[in-house]
């Protein structure tokens, strides 16, 4: 026997399933296929022409300033490391609550989503970014005004040029009413916004918004990777404080797989093309750029930060943290027909670690002060390998990592990120050495 | 319009929008007057309101004029550019003449009045707000309106209340198109107190509320279904 490469099993099982249910399979998190990514990259460390730090003893700023062009407030986080927009809806309210007690006990901010601000959740963060998106669900000038940033979402990773979609089993009572939506529906999030159109549309609407916040919030702009280093230049040119920038990797709650697997571009594509956009405008550290999709590791938040970026974001990894496909739920998994480690039907609202739910049952499985306690143990064990990747390049900053820190295993990974080959001085696409 | 007791003048020709709105976000300007003179379409005039104040823009508003005003009254003596009151959540917001695109966007409550006519997508993603337009208004007007009420006493352009969940529509004149599970429906004598209570609270008194029609959610989008063939 001998399988096709074209037609191989999960693509004929997928036709299958087409066949059978007569619609596309919709699911959460992000593209599963295997791209180009931050594994591809390895560091030099420091040898004879570089000087180390001492792990143990010599210091390693992690802290970082967001939204200092404009605003009159903007963040001071002590890592750079923050947690994505998920909505609550998306989210239970303990999810949203447990993300806002992780992201505050290692001084980071947490970031609304589409469906408005809670109060739990305000409470809970110390710092956050309340999202303005095109649905507008929940938005109102008390909280705009309560808000530590305001995020103008065009896009993100998992669907550039995409809308949302929450299915009737998570439109709770409460969710339906901070929505404006009768409860139990269906609810579509639009893909564009219904007041602005193009760059100069977003710049005056940015003027709005710093009017009606009195010019004291920073204002973020998220967009999805798929054209960075003009959407990056336009949201500069638009007056944003920072940008926002989604891989394809980046999750969502609910979303076509074709769309998740099939539009947008790498995180590691993307990077470099935003900081080449931020450098020819000469705003490179004085716009921040914050990016997010396929963030795990103390290694990825390093290799991001070396490339340019001025923090990271995480999605999946703080739900993973939260108690997300815990194997010790496999048994449940199973019986929605999945697997501990595999769980991505999270549009479907019964997920049995309480975090992808409405289900009062099911949410009140996640205790928000355990569940932070996990998040925050997760961060800090993100920041500590950071810090040691940046002391052995010799850093006494993580903002101080540099490309010139990096090597690519693959010539595809070298071309993207703009770095040599390992063991060459090859950079693919760049028409040098270096 | 409320009488007030102060009246506050900032002429735009010296003063700066910034300055206009700041005072606009103190609570004590509850009950005062403010008269905006020359705006020549600067944006952003007298947006984010938080108190019962009464404001007269004395000439042509540019992009989002009244944005989220809360309580304010405000009215614009002259054109009103896009998003005019967009999210507003409660106040009165009056434009003697034509409106851009986008008029009372996401707008949640409040009552904005247009005595020219509006322009495309006006009461997009409306939210419980109401909205008069004495003329007509364009393409995609209601688009995705949740809740909430558009009157409109002349025509309306294609895709009315296209997507539209539990906002009502009333038209006079003619509609040109209906969007995706946007039908006509039968209006009964409390649809028509409704009107009459909107052309009242609009001050238009020479409707009559027996000449308009009524357009709302078929609800056949409420639950994804693959049949509907990506209409929405």
């Amino acid at each position: 026997m001998r399988e096709s490469a074209t037609f191989d099993r999960e693509t004929i099982a997928e036709i299958q399933r087409a066949a059978r249910e007569g619609i596309y399979d919709i699911r959460g998190g992000g593209a599963k296929r295997r791209v180009p990514h931050f594994d591809d990259l390895l560091f030099l460390g420091a040898s004879m022409s570089r000087y180390p730090l001492e792990g143990y003893r010599e210091a390693c700023g992690t802290d970082v300033v967001l939204g200092d062009r404009f605003a009159a407030k903007p963040l001071h986080l002590d890592i750079p490391i923050t947690i994505a927009g998920m909505s609550f809806g998306a989210l239970s309210a303990q999810a949203k609550e447990a993300l806002g007690r992780g992201a505050s006990a290692c001084g980071t901010s947490t970031t609304t989503g589409d469906g408005g601000m809670t109060p739990e959740e305000r409470q809970s963060s110390e710092t956050l970014v309340y999202q303005l998106l095109p649905s507008r669900y929940g938005m109102n000038p008390d909280d705009l005004r309560r808000a530590d940033a305001i995020e103008i979402v065009i896009g993100q990773g998992a669907k550039p040029g995409g809308g949302g979609m929450l299915l009737g089993q998570k439109i709770s009572e409460r969710v339906a009413e901070m929505r404006d939506l009768p409860a139990g529906i269906d609810q579509r999030s639009a893909c564009r916004h219904p007041d602005w159109t193009g760059p100069d549309d977003l710049e005056i609407k940015i003027g709005e918004l710093r009017e009606i916040t009195d010019w004291q919030k920073p204002i973020f702009v998220k967009v999805g990777a798929s054209r960075p280093y003009y959407d990056v230049a336009l949201a500069v040119k638009a007056g944003a404080d920072v940008v926002v920038l989604d891989g394809m990797q980046g999750g969502t709650a609910a979303t076509q797989e074709v769309f998740i697997e099939h539009v947008g571009i790498p995180t590691l594509a993307a990077i470099p093309q935003a900081v080449e956009a931020l450098v020819e405008l000469r705003m490179h550290r004085k716009v921040q750029l914050i990016v997010s999709g396929g963030i795990r590791s103390g290694a990825d938040v390093a290799k991001a930060l070396a490339l340019g970026a001025d923090a990271v974001s995480i999605g999946i990894g703080a739900l993973v943290a939260l108690g997300d496909n815990a194997p010790e739920l496999d048994d449940e998994y199973r019986k929605l027909g999945s697997a501990a480690g595999f769980y991505d039907d999270w549009h479907e609202g019964r997920d049995p670690a309480g975090i992808s739910t409405q289900d009062p049952e099911l949410a009140a499985r996640l205790d928000p002060e355990v569940g932070g306690e996990r998040l925050a143990n997760y961060l800090r064990t993100m920041t500590l390998e950071a810090q040691t990747i940046a002391r052995a390049c010799g850093k006494s900053h993580v903002h101080n990592l540099e490309p010139e820190d990096l090597v690519a295993l693959t010539i595809e990974a070298a071309a993207m990120a703009r770095v040599p080959l390992a063991g060459t001085s090859w950079i693919p696409g760049s028409g040098r050495d270096v | 319009m409320t009488t007030a007791t102060t009246t506050r003048t900032f002429d735009l020709a010296d003063a700066d929008v910034r300055e206009l709105n700041a005072a606009l976000h103190d609570p004590s300007c509850e009950g005062q007057h403010f008269r905006v003179l020359n705006p020549r379409g600067r944006h952003a005039l007298a947006v984010g309101a938080v108190a019962h104040a009464i404001v007269d823009i004395e000439g042509h508003a540019g992009y989002y004029c009244a944005g989220m005003n809360q309580h304010a009254e405000i009215r614009v003596h002259g054109n009103a550019g896009v998003g005019v009151a967009e999210n507003m959540m409660s106040g009165t917001v009056v434009v003697d003449g034509d409106a851009s695109a986008s008029a009372g966007a996401t707008a949640h409550g409040g009552l904005l009045v247009v005595h020219g006519s509006a322009a495309a997508r006006c009461g997009i993603s409306l939210k419980g707000a109401d909205i008069v337009v004495r003329g007509s208004v364009g393409h995609l007007s209601a688009f995705m309106a949740q809740k909430g009420r558009l009157l409109v006493c002349g025509d309306t352009g294609e895709a009315l209340g296209d997507s539209i969940y539990e906002a009502r529509l009333y038209v006079r004149g003619k509609v040109r198109g209906l969007g995706a599970d946007c039908i006509e429906k039968e209006v009964r004598e409390e649809h028509r107190a409704e009107i009459a209570e909107l052309l009242h609270r609009a001050g238009i008194s020479d409707i009559s509320p027996e000449e308009f029609r009524r357009y709302g959610s078929a609800r056949r989008l409420y639950h994804w279904n693959a049949e509907h063939h990506q209409s929405y």
